[in-house]
């Protein structure tokens, strides 16, 4: 039996629901060519997001990168205002600007996002140091891929939170695929964390598709973080449902390796065991399901019909004058 | 009035900036214990402590992205680069993430971001720690850049860049450290984005930057000798660049010398001779000429590295063939 309240584990289990609806509608979404750029799918991921960010104050911070899709939203970015970005429409957070890519909701505490892996990373070390500078308990998060981990930035943010002990928490969220890349062909260790052993912080390997055993972690993290004890890096293995992003073709993966990934489901996962604790009922997964759709759907409509930018707010937000860009 | 040196009047700068406002740090390699490699920090950890002065470790990356996420936060960050070459290494959280992290997130921060590096060659410093890569930077929109030539505008410039809430690249010259100027003994400010006319003149508008106004100012008077009066235009902020004082000049000399240390090609003298062509050709009585680097990198072999530095007997050459 699980150890939490029977109220955090349905606030959970409704947050993966919800994640894996608007995800799947997103994905429609760019099928029909209304996304500009790419998507890149966040299936299979979604516990790693549900499990770190529930512990956060929406004074902390988070960044992410190009497949931080549910983060920001459990975060508390507005489903409605979300859908509207990833369209490029004026109701976004960022003006549409962001787009899939870089969202932000500063009022929320997501601070960024960024499609340039290891850099981003470098973001949430200032953030944590910002937090310290002032003397607050504000906790930054920054979350990434094992991919991003073969990049320089990251092992200098390392290194240097470490030795300045910022309250940093390194989310790696290690799918096994840096693109089209497998770890194996990139990478000489099997985990992540254990690089944190270079640059003397803590590193911790959890199951990333165990909601329960995410929350756990994340949860001492945090608290030891908040504490003053300094930077930990937290590394939740899982999987990447779909290609680098909606439409790759995978020719450099396995069918077999493919459909196998499907039994990891977080969300499943986590559903049958809250069943089998008598936590859900079938009735409550079709309540539950009902209500999801219903906010999923209002958002995607708000988001279709969101006006795009005018072409000349192009020069808006250059530089923090107005109009001096042109 | 007083007389301070180039140097000193970046460290008084820093001074009364981190003095002024709590948000103000600064940050960078070897600048507290190490008062920067050029002395630029002298005095500056002893006088506010490790909390405003932080000495990082060589890495360039994790210190400018972190400017970026402090920045979000609410602080003012100055990093200080040692030497413009090695933005090289730390390319991706200027260009791509403090460039345009106020555009991309619609407006919702501003970057209030001063970035310090020395530039210029004369040291037999070589390739790595000599180069003047202006240009790239004033091609990116969202950052400024400013080069100062003279201690009175180092101090008001610096200041400014401080203040202002956009990324501002300031570029000061290692070999004219030494200089001394004239500044007021009490505050001031030189407004980003403004020209200054160092010399007044006639016949031909010699716009020249950084160390090379000093170059064109000792062109000026052997010049004015045999009769012929340029006026030196120093930009001193290169982006946003005052092209209306540049051609204001031209229209009154009907003639125009860009001089810079960068290499000639492709240089910013290639934007301001093409904005010049574009908005003012009826006013030209001659062709425009340029004076910069020849293209190759910076030798460290002294015949080499002097013959390689734009000199005051190259813009008097590049005068006479316009002049008469």
């Amino acid at each position: 039996m699980s150890s939490l309240s029977r109220e955090k584990l349905l606030e959970m289990f409704t947050w993966l629901l919800r994640l894996r609806r608007m995800e799947e509608k997103c994905i429609e979404l760019a099928l029909s060519g209304m996304v500009p750029g790419w998507l890149h799918s966040y299936l299979g991921q979604e516990a790693v997001s549900v499990g770190v960010v529930l512990h956060l104050r929406r004074e902390d911070y988070i960044t992410g990168t190009h497949r931080s899709r549910g983060h920001d939203l459990v975060k508390g970015v507005d489903l409605k205002r979300y859908v509207a970005e990833i369209l490029g429409r004026k109701d976004g957070p960022c003006f549409g600007r962001g787009g899939e890519m870089h969202l932000a909701d500063k009022e929320v505490g997501a601070m960024g996002a960024s499609g340039i892996v290891g850099g981003i990373v470098s973001t949430a070390v200032g953030l944590g140091f910002a937090a310290k500078y002032k003397g607050e308990d504000r906790v930054s998060v920054t979350f990434f891929g094992d991919g991003a981990s073969n990049q320089g930035t990251f092992h200098e943010c390392l290194n240097l939170a470490t030795v300045w002990k910022l309250p940093v928490l390194f989310v790696c969220e290690n799918n096994g695929w840096a693109e089209f890349s497998p770890q194996g062909k990139v990478m000489c260790v099997e985990n992540v964390a254990a690089r944190a052993a270079a640059y003397g912080l803590p590193g911790i390997t959890v199951d990333g598709d165990d909601v329960e055993a995410v929350y756990q972690a994340a949860g001492e993290a945090i608290a030891r973080i908040r504490h003053g004890d300094g930077p930990i890096l937290l590394e939740c293995k899982t999987h990447r449902w779909l290609g680098h992003y909606v439409g790759d073709p995978q020719k450099y993966r396995m069918p077999q390796e493919v459909e196998g990934v499907r039994q990891f489901d977080p969300l499943m996962r986590f559903e049958s065991k809250l069943l089998k604790e008598g936590i859900l009922t079938e009735e409550m997964i079709r309540e539950t399901g009902e209500k999801v759709r219903h906010e999923v759907n209002e958002a995607i409509e708000f988001g279709k019909n969101s006006p795009f930018p005018e072409p000349q707010d192009m020069f808006k937000f250059v530089y923090a004058e107005e109009g001096a860009a042109k | 009035m007083k007389e301070i040196r180039y140097v000193r009047a970046i460290t008084e700068a820093l001074d009364e900036e981190i003095a002024r406002d709590e948000k103000v740090f600064l940050i960078g390699e070897d600048i507290g214990r190490g008062e920067g490699i050029f002395n630029t920090h002298r005095g500056l950890l002893a006088k506010y402590g490790d909390k405003r002065v932080k000495d990082t470790p060589i890495s360039e990356s994790a210190f400018m992205g972190l400017a970026l996420g402090a920045a979000m936060a609410g602080l003012r960050p100055v990093v200080d680069i040692l030497f413009m070459d090695f933005l090289t290494v730390c390319m991706d959280p200027l260009i791509n993430h403090i460039a345009k992290a106020r555009y991309m997130f619609g407006g919702q921060y501003t970057m209030p971001i001063t970035i310090t590096a020395s530039t210029g060659a004369g040291l037999g410093a070589g390739p790595h720690h000599s180069q003047c890569l202006e240009a790239w930077f004033a091609h990116i929109p969202g950052l400024k850049v400013v080069m100062p030539s003279t201690p009175y505008d180092v101090k008001g410039l610096l200041k400014s860049a401080i203040r202002d809430d956009n990324p501002v690249l300031f570029l000061y010259d290692k070999t004219i450290i030494a200089v001394k100027g004239e500044i007021p003994e009490e505050e001031y400010l030189v407004p980003l984005g403004k020209a200054d006319i160092k010399r007044e003149g006639t016949d031909v508008t010699v716009v020249a930057v950084s160390k090379m106004v000093t170059q064109a100012l000792m062109a000026a008077d052997k010049l004015a000798a045999e009769g012929i009066s340029i006026e030196v235009i120093d930009p001193r902020t290169i982006s946003p660049l005052d092209m209306e004082t540049i051609i204001s000049s031209v229209k009154k000399t009907s003639k125009l010398v860009i001089v810079h240390e960068a290499v000639k090609k492709f240089g910013i003298g290639a934007e301001i001779a093409a904005t010049v062509v574009e908005e003012a050709m009826d006013y030209l009585d001659a062709p425009i000429k340029r004076v910069g680097a020849p293209f190759t990198p910076v030798p460290i072999s002294p015949p080499e590295e002097k013959a390689y530095i734009p000199s005051a007997d190259q813009i008097i050459e590049a005068v006479k063939e316009i002049a008469s």
